[in-house]
């Protein structure tokens, strides 16, 4: 397997950045539920999440799996390297 | 607790052990220990400063009142 | 149910092939006060508290199986490569005799994981007194490990991992105070 792009890095650490976000206010709002600033802040970064990864999974293919990404031809899910090799 | 009480705590305190003259090792001299934020903000309260995403995934948390560096103390003793 | 996303909850890296640190690490792994352990504590305790705080068990349960990953990353690229005499040299001879390279759910002095690391009393604040002690202590366990290393980029991650641990001390803190609230009485900040 050929290594991976640069950019790969990038726009993984981008979604890993906006996800951390999301799950502190998860948790947050777990015991916070009535913070509507927080759930609009979360709602929002809710969206950009889902905007990176199918700009990511365009090219680097699929993040999560049971239907929650479509696949590419090539069942990349099995066949691109998983988050420890890389 | 009001606010200004809130931001003065140190986040790592330390003792000295007795040190005995059968104590074959020598003397540690101060032991130290961690004692991070969430010992002293209590609830949090809503509106809290947040860091950028990317600093806050660096840091480990959202928000900078609750972020502990933490590096071992023990280093400067040969 | 639950949905696997093909990413790390945060950029692993460690410097040097290093089978030692590899050893004090899987601590965290298989050890009392490891990600396993915390994992299986809270979506355990979930079955038996009031709905108040389900989410959060729920939501920080999900998030240290997301660690016990980051932690199986950095075992796995301490030991990868390694031969059998390097691991040897790192006192990793006994777990080469019976798992090759192969991760395995003990401690660091090699006791298999046991579910009485786990307790369940039943009791919504033994319970959660429970789990801000396991916190504390493994957020102490991430600093005798960053007390030991000296892998910059492994020490990054374990400093993420330590800070996790307070935020999610933090939590439960506010868990107890909401169970302890007084009904219909509503809080004030």
């Amino acid at each position: 397997m050929n290594s991976l792009p640069e950019n790969y890095y990038q726009e993984l650490e981008q979604i890993q950045a906006v996800d951390f976000v999301l799950v502190e206010l998860t948790l947050y709002l777990d015991t916070h539920p009535d913070d509507v600033k927080a759930i609009n802040q979360f709602n929002q970064y809710a969206q950009y999440s889902k905007q990176l990864k199918r700009a990511f999974e365009a090219q680097f293919g699929p993040l999560q799996q049971y239907g929650n990404s479509f696949s590419d031809a090539n069942w990349g899910w099995g066949r691109l390297p998983w988050p420890w090799q890389v | 607790m009001d606010e200004r009480e809130k931001s003065y705590f140190t986040r790592m305190k330390s003792y000295s052990p007795y040190h005995s003259p059968f104590d074959p090792c020598r003397p540690i001299g101060k032991k130290f220990y961690s004692t991070p934020p969430n010992l002293y903000i209590g609830f949090q309260p809503p509106g809290m400063e947040q860091f950028d995403p990317h600093t806050a995934l660096r840091k480990g948390t959202l928000w900078p009142a609750f972020w502990d560096y933490y590096e071992n103390p023990y280093e400067a003793k040969g | 149910m639950w949905i696997y996303e093909k990413k790390l909850q945060y950029p692993v890296k460690v410097s040097t092939c290093n089978p030692t640190l590899a050893k004090y690490l899987i601590e965290q792994y298989g050890g009392a006060d490891g990600e396993l352990a915390a994992a299986l504590r809270y979506l355990n305790q979930r079955y038996t508290i009031p709905d108040k705080v389900v989410g959060l068990l729920t939501d920080i349960g999900t998030e240290e199986f997301a660690h016990l990953e980051m932690i199986a990353t950095m075992i796995y690229k301490l030991t990868k490569d390694a031969t059998p005499q390097q691991l040897r040299d790192a006192g990793l001879g006994d777990h080469y005799a019976n798992h090759d390279g192969a991760l395995f759910y003990h401690n660091a002095a090699g006791v298999p994981f046991t579910a009485t690391y786990i307790q369940a009393k039943g009791d919504p604040i033994a319970d959660l007194y429970e789990d801000i002690a396991a916190e504390e202590k493994a957020r102490a366990t991430y600093q005798w490990l960053i007390d030991m290393s000296d892998d910059p980029d492994l020490n990054d991650g374990l400093r993420f991992l330590r800070e996790r641990e307070i935020i999610h001390s933090q939590r439960f803190r506010e868990a107890v105070e909401i169970l302890k609230e007084e009904r219909d009485k509503k809080k004030i900040f």
